[in-house]
């Protein structure tokens, strides 16, 4: 059903054993995940679980000390090459938006089609107007991300990664810092985007959007994946006492 | 008391009896102050001189007025330094080059590659117009060019060139390769820590030393070369502080789309801590254009140079406050009107802010 499917990879996302340490701390611990193409995976884990850092090692943001990670039949190494090779199927939304402020919605866009897929101004153009519609503030265009509400950047930024036709998209805490009222509309951006078959990786709290698009939640703790599981299971009958202790504090 | 009390709300400096007392004496002096340079610079101050009355009446006015004669005579003189006064349109059209050059660089709508551009090209056609040698033009050897053109040229020149090496040396100085941040690291304590007047010299008279025989470089292009690499020294530091400005995530959004890294440098980072950093630019632009008459030490005359050639001229002996004052009132002029292109740059790029 996927064009992209590679047969030397059954899984898009393939980590093997995989340690990561921040100074003396352990942030990874033997994390083994695998991820098929098209599922969409909710992550969920107290604050400096590692969850952010797990994503951020599959498009290489952080390197990883041990194990193995191949995503897309690529295994990620040191090399610069294999890194902007998975950076380019692979989009990403973080937190705090990081739109590019002196640059217009459009043209941060259009920036990584044109510069790194040697694509048309004119196709470019028409490409980010097309995601910018479909996140629906194509009206928005035209303005710096300064002039624009918070839940408006969040959208825009998904545009922007959207816009280099990703395989897999990475979502890192995408609502935290956003007022109550925002949350709403990029959450619903996100479930449509859902619907598309685009594999999914997010980082949430929010567990209304686990429930209604994943097809794991997993909960990190310390380093460790302690659950991985469907949602329903998930939320029914958590098999970790830390995670019925996390999901009594975020469920109520 | 009303109006007393509303004035001294309005107005602090009246506020109490202290400080009404120290504005009306402060006030006062400056007052005379300004009164007596009037009297000076305009009441009493000799214009012209007559023909053949050599700085006679200039002698007799003295203490009282002002000799702008020196200037009036001396202008030429001071503007163009020794060029041959019979070519002197060349300098001329230098300065207007150089001027117009500086104007387009403030309006907007010349805000291209083309402009980049421009100053390259001014630079060379100055270079070029200058020493002359073609088209039946004579040739003017760089020890005779002199003033205002030299003082555009040494500073027009040394800060384009300067720039890139600098943004070379403030990424190289973030490097994570240590052979190429400590390179980078030694350049800059080295080159910043010696007084500009030691390059100076040592290009001048070191240089000619030690350079293999034969192998002569005209005096300017090694004065021009030492004011690139002090400039060089100070603006890497700027854009390095310009560059710690940017947030790590501007950095990450730019590699999560695929930009590798000169193109995240060049789209991303560069584009908004070049913005960040225009007032230390300015400023360090400023410095130059004014360091640039330290030049005399190696016995070429910029601006101050020329004006300082013209005090000891035996006939405008002594009239060294008229031609200074001339002099600084030109460097402040430029000076000025580069301050308000900055502000006016800043408001310009203030739209896009960060959120």
């Amino acid at each position: 059903m996927n064009e992209h499917e590679r047969p030397e990879s059954q899984f898009h996302v393939d980590m093997q054993a995989v340690n990561k340490w921040f100074g003396t701390l352990h942030v990874l611990r033997d994390v083994t995940l695998k991820v098929r193409r098209g599922e969409r995976i909710v992550i969920c884990g107290p604050s400096g679980s590692g969850k952010s850092t797990l994503i951020r090692c599959l498009n290489g943001l952080e390197a990883h000390h041990s194990g193995r990670i191949v995503v897309g039949g690529v295994e990620l190494t040191r090399e610069v090459k294999t890194i902007d090779q998975v950076r380019r199927r692979v989009g990403m939304v973080f937190q705090q938006f990081n739109l590019f402020p002196h640059l217009t919605v459009l043209e941060n866009c259009t920036l990584a089609p044109i510069r790194v897929k040697k694509v048309g101004r004119k196709a470019a153009h028409d490409l980010a107007l097309h995601y910018l519609t479909r996140v629906r503030i194509s009206d928005q265009a035209g303005k710096y991300p300064g002039e624009l509400s918070g839940g408006q950047q969040q959208r825009a930024a998904i545009a922007r990664a959207l816009c280099m036709n990703p395989e897999m998209m990475l979502f890192d805490e995408p609502t935290s810092a956003l007022d109550p009222e925002m949350v709403k509309e990029v959450l619903n951006t996100m479930v449509s985007l859902a619907d598309e078959g685009i594999t999914m990786l997010c980082v949430t709290h929010e567990m209304g959007f686990a429930r209604q698009v994943a097809n794991r939640v997993i909960f990190i703790d310390g380093g460790r994946i302690l659950e991985d599981n469907e949602p329903d299971t998930f939320f029914r009958a958590p098999g970790h006492e830390r995670t019925r202790a996390f999901l009594s504090q975020v469920l109520h | 008391m009303r109006p007393a009390a509303s004035l001294a709300t309005r107005v602090p400096m009246f506020a109490d009896r202290t400080n009404t007392i120290a504005t009306i004496a402060l006030g006062a002096l400056l007052a005379y102050l300004a009164y007596a340079f009037g009297q000076w610079a305009f009441v009493h101050a000799v214009w012209r001189l007559p023909a053949d009355a050599g700085s006679l009446p200039c002698r007799a006015a003295r203490g009282e007025g002002a000799c702008w004669a020196v200037v009036v005579e001396r202008a030429r003189f001071m503007f163009f330094g020794s060029y041959p006064p019979g070519a002197q349109w060349r300098p001329a059209v230098v300065c207007l080059l150089f001027v117009s050059v500086y104007a387009a660089s403030v309006m907007r709508t010349f805000w291209s590659r083309w402009l980049l551009a421009s100053w390259i090209a001014v630079s060379a056609a100055a270079v070029v117009l200058l020493r002359g040698g073609w088209l039946g033009l004579a040739d003017v050897p760089s020890e005779s060019w002199g003033g205002l053109p030299l003082t555009f040229l040494l500073s027009t020149v040394g800060f384009t060139l300067a720039f890139p090496v600098a943004v070379l040396l403030a990424l190289g100085r973030r490097s994570t390769l240590p052979a190429i941040r400590t390179l980078s690291v030694v350049y800059i304590e080295v080159v910043r820590g010696v007084p500009v007047m030691t390059f100076l010299f040592m290009a001048a008279v070191m240089f000619p030393l030690f350079a293999p025989q034969g192998f002569a470089v005209d005096k300017l292009v090694r004065a021009q070369i030492a004011f690139v690499m002090v400039t060089a020294a100070y603006l890497a530091e700027v854009v390095r502080s310009g560059l710690q400005a940017i947030p790590r995530g501007q950095y990450e959004a730019a590699a999560s789309i695929g930009l590798s890294f000169w193109p995240a440098m060049m789209l991303v980072v560069l584009p908004q801590a070049l913005r960040v950093s225009i007032p230390p630019l300015v400023n360090t632009f400023i410095a130059l254009f004014k360091d640039t008459s330290l030049v005399i030490v190696i016995g070429l005359f910029d601006l101050l140079g020329a004006a300082k050639a013209v005090i000891v001229d035996p006939k405008w002996v002594g009239f060294g406050a008229e031609v200074y004052l001339f002099t600084a009132a030109v460097y402040f002029g430029f000076c000025f009107v580069v301050s308000r292109f900055s502000l006016r740059l800043e408001r310009e790029l203030g739209r896009a802010r960060a959120a």
